[in-house]
């Protein structure tokens, strides 16, 4: 849109060179986002006053124009009203846009510039309301999987964790309607506590430059925002219904919205989905179900120059995990994965029990605005998190209904944000943000906390500046500094204490010695610097250039530091380390894209990110137990370096025929060890065919083909177990990805149009031909399959 | 108005950076962990009477990173049956809690195993079932031969395949125990 502003001022400012007082002025007046032709919409010219109508195929024309720039304001019953400015030289011809339906009053005020840019040097990427409903009954890391460079860290289907580059977890930052999600994101196996359903757009930025979110994005930035609320007297709302054949569920979600002329309005949003047992093409895979439950509330008052808006969320979501992926040691791991078949496969059911996982996470904000004439915009926000995160193992005897890890995290922050408009050319933002955390960790688990009772304080301020040097060329800079302090009450068993010459190092920090433990209260401390710079070319009419380079620091996080045991879900033991700093990444990326209204266009991003101390974990041998062997897995800081390019191209072949592929590629290394990274995302594209008729209400037919390579690239964290059946040792492989696999896809839907409401139908099958696979990123990829076919139907009811 | 609103907003800020300034030293309490076995014993005692046999693996630190420590307090006799019987105990509390009955309690779901190795003249059959009649084995009896030596080990599994013979590769489930002991038949 940002593209097709310019080029309206690119009309604007050809100078008038003849006067002639008799041209034409035709063209249509169009349903922006489907292209139906809008019959019955007013056009006005306010230089000459004179009004027009459009006739059932949508066109208008206007006579006797004279060479010169015309306001003209089109209107439509079902439409917001819209001012266009248009250059009129000889006969012209131009179609007019107007978004049609209610739910996408989104996109109106897009173009109003309510969605501003986070970074103007990053090509950012925006999944738009109309693609998320085709995630309805998935989650956030499904919708941001169809973005090229981007895929998902998984465990199983229902835990999908965004992957941004080849980097996830605490290098991938979220921000949820203004809000930084604090929900346990450093666990791979932990997905965004964010209903799909409850999001208008999602924005993503590769890189830190977002500096006004955050300095510790190393991979990425995540936007997600609430549908904006027209200036208007209306009330309208929205029913999904999915149903998918497999996991054999539903998920229904609701809204409504009430707004008023004055600028009060509310809002409410709730979904609920249940699916039980997932299946592979072969088999059930047992104890996957899920049961989610969300609801969000929100009331405000936007008066355009001031307002307020306080918004509430919970999202409670139960997640069974693949009852076979829960081993008790290395000779478990051994027959897991030489067995082809998950070695637990049960019938189908739709509860849930241990292993799984609960969570519930509660969002409070209340945000203010006001804008003052001559600063700028002043925003000043507070939010308080509540996370709370159970996780249920296989146990004996009385604790068999106990959570193993319970966990409440809390976080309050408060945060003032200036966008000035001190100079007429240059944007200035300015803001600080203050934020307060408290992790508890419940001991009446009876097991050993993963993540230790901790508090955090951290203080942060930046700024960032965007100045257009010529009209083509826009620069951008930034800076950002963060501090965080954290105490820490963290036991250790003394023998781990010991081997470490922990006891030598920090004897400092011992607070008590009881029988096999010591009880310790780390306090550490950093100070993080980031910035960015970077401009943006717009060339030739419809290309545009994106250059930037992002400095990021990220603090390492309570499980680098201070894991210290078995992790149960991964059957291995994880050490931290104590002494770690802040990692500090540099990425340089480039963007080349070219925007027309069809006909051809693409986006090419190449980038580099060279990150120091950067924290991976890695086997570093066998511990003996009396269990068995079990694999022990240390964090160290290293350099390394990824590399990568993501392509997208769209191709309109006919009308109503286009065509568009992506491709993504990304290679990382240790560049100290000289050896691949693990967990990098395998090369993959992916091509689709669509057609989209708006003359046949809106029937949309797609064919999406989706080819994985094989990860070639991997690091050998392969090590031997003894297995006492044969007295011999075996090696347990679980290093090598799995191979190449190619999946079709197929979705379908048409628009019914209903009495004052609108009925869309949507028909879709994911993995038509039921292909088996297994993908290098499923955490569970050691035991089961991935899914099977799946059929799903999707009602949206707007009214 | 609007400016109250303001003014009041950040007299909140206010409030919320004191109450984060108090610090209050809330010394978390230890977690011992409750599942965990430290200690297996497995006794021996002769059924024509004499000295008991004891097979002990012990790790105090659990997951920690010392091995267990493993102790055999001597032969077997050649050509003798042998009573055994297993008890297993969590030492990192105090009292020590005793699993075995544990485990025999929800027998149903757990089974030892006893794997000899070759060229131990060895041989061990259950003495204990579970309410199933299905093998359990926190009672045995043990029959040496002639004399010889090697590895037995001793493998507690939850949640497996029952009945399954004996046979450890077709049981499943997951492994609480796995310990192995170098003896030898004089």
């Amino acid at each position: 849109m940002r593209f097709y502003a310019f080029f309206v001022l690119l009309l604007c400012s050809i100078p008038s060179i003849s006067q002639n007082c008799d041209n034409q002025l035709r063209g249509r007046v169009l349903d922006l986002h489907d292209e139906t032709p809008l019959a019955g919409a007013t056009l006005i010219i306010s230089e000459t006053g004179k009004a027009v109508q459009t006739n059932l195929e949508g066109e208008y024309s206007f006579n006797g124009l004279c060479d010169a720039i015309y306001s003209i304001q089109v209107s439509h019953p079902l439409c917001l009203t819209r001012g266009f400015q248009i250059k009129i030289s000889g006969n012209t011809e131009r179609d007019f846009r107007l978004e049609h339906h209610l739910e996408e009053l989104n996109q109106v005020i897009l173009e109003g510039k309510a969605f501003q840019n986070k970074t103007e040097s990053i090509d950012e990427i925006r999944i738009s309301n109309e693609e998320l409903d085709r995630y309805s009954s998935g989650s956030l890391g499904d919708a941001l999987n169809s973005i090229s460079g981007v895929s998902s860290l998984n465990t199983g289907n229902t835990v999908v964790k965004p992957l941004i580059n080849g980097l996830h977890s605490s290098r991938v930052v979220i921000i949820n309607n203004g809000v930084r999600m604090e929900d346990q994101e450093w666990g791979a196996e932990h997905a965004p506590n964010i209903d799909i359903n409850a999001v208008g757009s999602i924005s993503l930025v590769k890189g830190a430059g977002a500096l006004k979110y955050s300095g510790d994005a190393v991979g990425g930035v995540i936007i997600t925002e609430s549908q904006k609320v027209p200036l208007k007297d209306t009330l309208y709302g929205q029913t999904r219904l999915t149903a998918a054949s497999n996991g054999r569920g539903t998920a229904v979600t609701s809204e409504l919205t009430r707004a008023y002329q004055n600028g009060w309005y509310t809002g409410l949003q709730g979904t609920v989905k249940r699916f039980g047992d997932y299946e592979a093409p072969d088999y059930i895979l047992s104890n996957t179900g899920n049961f989610e439950r969300n609801f969000s509330f929100r009331f405000g008052l936007n008066n355009v120059d001031s307002g307020f808006e306080a918004y509430y969320s919970l999202f409670k979501n139960e997640i069974g995990i693949l009852r076979a992926s829960h081993l008790g040691g290395a000779q478990d791991q051994v027959n897991a994965i030489n067995s082809d078949r998950p070695l637990i496969v049960r019938d189908f059911t739709y509860s849930i029990d241990a292993p799984k996982q609960d969570v519930t996470h509660h969002l409070a904000r209340i945000e203010g605005f006001k804008k003052f004439q001559g600063l700028g915009k002043l925003k000043l926000r507070y939010d308080f998190q509540r996370n709370n995160r159970l996780e249920f193992d296989i146990r004996r005897g009385d604790d068999a209904d106990k959570a193993s890890l319970d966990l409440e995290l809390d976080t309050h922050s408060l945060a003032i944000d200036l966008e000035s408009e001190l100079y007429p050319d240059l944007n200035l933002d300015a803001g600080i943000l203050g934020s307060y955390q408290n992790n508890f960790a419940d001991p009446n688990t009876g097991v050993r906390r993963l993540i230790p009772d901790y508090e955090k304080y951290s203080l942060g301020f930046y700024t960032t500046a965007s100045y257009q040097l010529f009209p083509d060329f826009l620069v951008e800079a930034g800076g950002r500094y963060d501090y965080t302090y954290m105490d820490v009450f963290k036991f250790y068993r003394k023998s781990f204490w010991e081997s470490k010459n922990y006891d030598e190092i920090y004897p400092e920090i011992v607070i008590e010695e009881t029988n096999n433990q010591v009880l310790t209260n780390p306090q550490p401390e950093f100070h993080n610097l980031s910035a960015t710079a970077g401009f943006r070319y717009e060339f030739r009419g419809d290309y545009s250039l994106f250059f930037n380079y992002s400095l990021a620091s990220r603090a390492p996080n309570p499980s680098e530091l201070y894991s210290e045991g078995l992790h149960h879900s991964a059957s291995r033991i994880e050490l931290g380390n104590l002494g770690f700093k802040s990692e500090v990444s540099h990425k340089i990326g480039a963007t080349l894209k070219r925007q027309t209204s069809g006909g051809f266009n693409f986006s090419v991003y190449p980038y580099v990110n060279t990150i120091n101390d950067f924290i991976i974990i890695e086997p570093t041998g066998v511990q003996q137990t009396i269990r068995g062997n079990f694999q022990v897995w240390e964090y160290r800081q290293t350099n390394a370096q990824l590399l990568g390019v993501d392509l997208d191209a769209n191709f309109q072949v006919m009308r109503n025929l286009s065509f568009n592929h992506q491709f993504s590629l990304v290679k990382g290394y240790d560049r100290t060890k000289d050896e691949p990274l693990i967990n990098i995302p395998a090369a993959n594209t992916t091509n689709g065919l669509v057609y989209q008729d708006a003359d046949l209400k809106n029937l949309r037919l797609g064919l999406q083909s989706e080819y994985v390579f094989a990860q070639n690239e991997y690091p050998d964290n392969n090590f031997e177990v003894f297995i006492p059946e044969t007295g011999t040792s075996e090696i347990v492989d679980v290093s090598t990805p799995p191979g190449a696999y190619h999946l079709l896809h197929l979705n379908s839907s048409i628009e019914l149009p209903l009495n004052n409401s609108k009925l869309s139908v949507g028909f879709s099958i994911n993995n038509l031909l039921d292909t088996s696979y297994r993908n290098y990123l499923n955490r569970l990829r050691y035991y089961a399959d991935d899914l099977g076919r799946n059929f799903l139907l999707n009602l949206k009811l707007n009214y | 108005m609007k400016n109250l609103k303001f003014i009041a907003m950040f007299l909140f800020l206010g409030l919320v950076i004191t109450s984060c300034s108090d610090d209050d030293d809330n010394i978390p309490e230890e977690v011992n962990e409750e599942e965990v076995i430290t200690t297996m014993t497995v006794t021996l005692t002769p059924a024509g009477g004499g000295d008991e046999i004891t097979l002990q693996t012990r790790d105090l630190d659990g997951d920690g990173p010392n091995a267990p420590e493993v102790t055999v307090s001597g032969p077997l006799a050649a050509n003798a049956t042998y009573n055994g019987s297993i008890v297993l105990l969590n030492e990192t509390e105090s009292p020590a809690e005793n699993i075995t009955e544990e485990v025999e309690e929800e027998d149903e779901e757990h089974q030892f195993f006893y794997t000899v190795s070759n060229g131990l003249n060895v041989t061990v059959e259950y003495a204990n079932f579970d309410d199933d009649g299905n093998e359990l084995g926190t009672e045995f009896t043990l029959t040496t031969g002639a004399a010889s030596s090697g590895n037995l080990t001793f493998t507690l599994r939850h949640d497996l395949t029952k009945p399954n013979g004996g046979d450890l590769s077709a049981a499943g489930g997951e492994t609480d125990i796995s310990a192995t002991f170098n003896v030898s038949v004089e």
